[in-house]
């Protein structure tokens, strides 16, 4: 076929597809190009291209802040404890579910384990703060009413770990154990009707049975995992975060949101999120490989 | 005989423990809703924990009496849902075509689109390029940087090119066009993808804070969650100065009214979630097979 039959039979195709490339362009590949910024003393008044090259000064003035290191510090703990907390509980959960042998309580439980995903941050920051607050919180009424001194869940850094985990846990366990459950769809009822036959228990079953099948989404999600953790979403930090706790709770992407939108230091906030860009691209496709390698699982 | 009550009891165990999950999923929600209900004076003493106490719908009649509020939940229904469907069109705009694995120039658009998944320009060039399109403090500041999530269109792609190819063959061979053929027979065979994908875009917008916190600084023109965040966040920071002994300067509202305007929030969320919680279970499950 030659190009002018081609395109006479295809052309609606490209119609369609010209808004959502230029979408691409413009709203994705356009802030590639605003990066520049990092390398410029950058100014509203000059814009981007007015603005004076200054190679990597502005690097090594981020290098060179204390705050970068602790907002560093602060994006791979918390992702990290994430990790051991919020990574396991999806898991163990879809285990039980799948378990479950009344099909009617099975369904009601997954729609009311789903909910709290659907939940804005905002909201989830209303919800803590009522049921963790110090003087009136729902827990620490209970605390105290035990007899028990009340502990302060927001604003001290070490219980407010406490608490940001918590509300991970609560906010994605339910919603994480979909894909869990997806894939135990898959499972052959004949291997559980031999285990039967072999006299294997529940929990022998579990084992042999179920989480060997689930070992491939498991592998994967880790990698995914492992992948983003330099990367952190700006508004749990940010919302369940205040003043007493910016020890711990301040994260690259608050960091990024407070000296350039709220300072208007542009150049440096850049410099900051590239550095977090190019090093998460590195932590993905470094996951990858070695997935590939060791576990013969890829997610690229 | 000894199995089956092993197995029995694991059942016993099992059920209670995915009850008390459940349990714990909802009773932040119980708790919030009696706060909104009670009195200040229990409230403050403590008394208040799953279920209100000294009822009453002060709090509530407050709420809805509030001018600025109705017309911030006004403002983010009509952005949610004019959003929505920009995002539906422009997802099935850019999944059709690419789910013709024989059209010239596919890989390459994928190419552009997947890179976008991995590396993108950062905070403060987004911010730049709304502010320099001239969009900051409008609506479109709050549309069009999200249009196509690549993961939702990998999601639609995958649906598509599951649908059998005879369908659309037998609807060329009628004479039909490609965007006849979409809209007519396509789109209606994928309704269910269509609504699981129309709630993630919908209640990504219905939540959004992050743009709105960087985009938005008229306070008319505050979606909900902005509203929301001023209310109960700003207080609870003021709180908590108040707290360490330092004078705060915003007014404190009442426990019962940030309570009550977090419910309000939440519930036209949970209006929709039942309706449409059937479909996305398999659009989930679409999108881990490629995705």
């Amino acid at each position: 076929m030659n190009m002018s039959v081609y395109l006479r039979r295809y052309w609606q195709l490209y119609m369609l597809l010209i808004l959502p490339v230029a979408y691409f362009l413009i709203f994705k590949y356009g802030p590639m190009y605003g990066i520049i910024i990092a390398f410029k003393d950058f100014n509203f008044f000059q814009g981007i291209n007015g603005s004076e090259w200054i190679g990597l000064d502005a690097f090594k003035e981020v290098f060179a802040m204390a705050d970068f290191y602790k907002t560093l510090r602060n994006t791979l703990m918390l992702n990290f404890l994430d990790l051991l907390v919020s990574f396991p509980a999806p898991l163990f959960i879809a285990i039980m579910l799948y378990e479950l042998k009344t099909a009617w309580f099975k369904k009601i439980s997954q729609t009311i384990l789903y909910i709290p995903h659907f939940i804005s941050w905002v909201i989830i920051g209303g919800i803590v703060y009522q049921v963790f607050g110090t003087q009136s919180g729902m827990v620490n009424n209970f605390i105290t009413s035990l007899g028990f001194e009340a502990i302060p869940f927001l604003t001290d850094k070490n219980d407010w770990l406490i608490t940001y985990l918590i509300v991970g846990v609560w906010q994605s366990a339910g919603w994480g154990t979909i894909i869990y459950l997806a894939a135990l769809t898959g499972i052959n009822r004949e291997l559980f009707e031999a285990a039967d036959v072999d006299g294997a228990g529940r929990l022998r079953k579990i084992w042999s049975i179920t989480l060997p099948s689930l070992k491939p989404t498991i592998v994967t999600l880790l990698i995914i995992n492992v992948g983003n953790m330099i990367a952190i979403g700006f508004e749990r930090p940010y919302i369940i975060g205040n003043t007493a706790v910016r020890d711990y709770s301040d994260v690259l992407s608050t960091f990024v949101y407070r000296i350039g939108i709220e300072s208007g230091q542009y150049t440096l906030a850049t410099v900051v999120g590239l550095f977090q860009a190019v090093v998460g691209l590195v932590f993905v496709l470094g996951a990858n490989y070695l997935s590939k390698k060791l576990a013969d699982q890829s997610i690229i | 005989m000894r199995d089956q009550q092993a197995s029995r009891s694991f059942d016993i165990v099992n059920t209670i423990a995915i009850l008390i999950f459940v349990l714990l999923c909802l009773a932040p929600f119980l708790h919030i809703i009696s706060i909104s209900l009670s009195s200040t004076r229990s409230i403050m003493s403590g008394e208040v924990s799953l279920f209100p106490v000294e009822m009453n719908w002060d709090a509530y009649s407050k709420v809805f009496s509030d001018q600025s509020m109705i017309r911030s939940l006004g403002f983010t229904i009509i952005l949610t849902v004019l959003f929505t469907i920009m995002c539906m069109v422009m997802t099935i705009a850019a999944a059709y075509p690419l789910a013709k694995t024989k059209l010239k120039g596919r890989k390459l658009v994928m190419f552009i689109i997947i890179i976008t998944m991995f590396f993108s320009g950062g905070l403060i060039p987004e911010y730049m390029l709304v502010r320099n399109l001239g969009l900051l403090d409008s609506m479109w500041a709050l549309m069009l940087p999200g249009l196509i999530s690549p993961f939702y269109m990998i999601i639609l792609i995958t649906f598509f090119q599951n649908i059998p190819d005879s369908l659309e063959e037998s609807a060329e061979i009628d004479g039909s066009t490609y965007l006849r053929t979409l809209v007519s027979i396509i789109v209606p065979l994928s309704l269910p993808v269509i609504a699981t994908l129309s709630l993630f875009y919908g209640v990504g917008r219905w939540n959004g804070f992050t743009d709105t916190l960087m985009y938005i600084t008229s306070p008319e023109m505050y979606p909900l969650q902005l509203k929301l965040y001023q209310l109960v966040q700003n207080n609870m920071v003021s709180e908590l100065l108040v707290m360490e002994g330092a004078t705060g300067q915003a007014k404190l509202q009442p426990e019962s009214l940030k309570a009550a305007s977090v419910i309000f929030a939440t519930v036209p969320i949970m209006i929709v979630y039942p309706w449409l919680q059937r479909y996305f279970v398999s659009g989930v499950m679409l999108g881990a097979v490629k995705g």
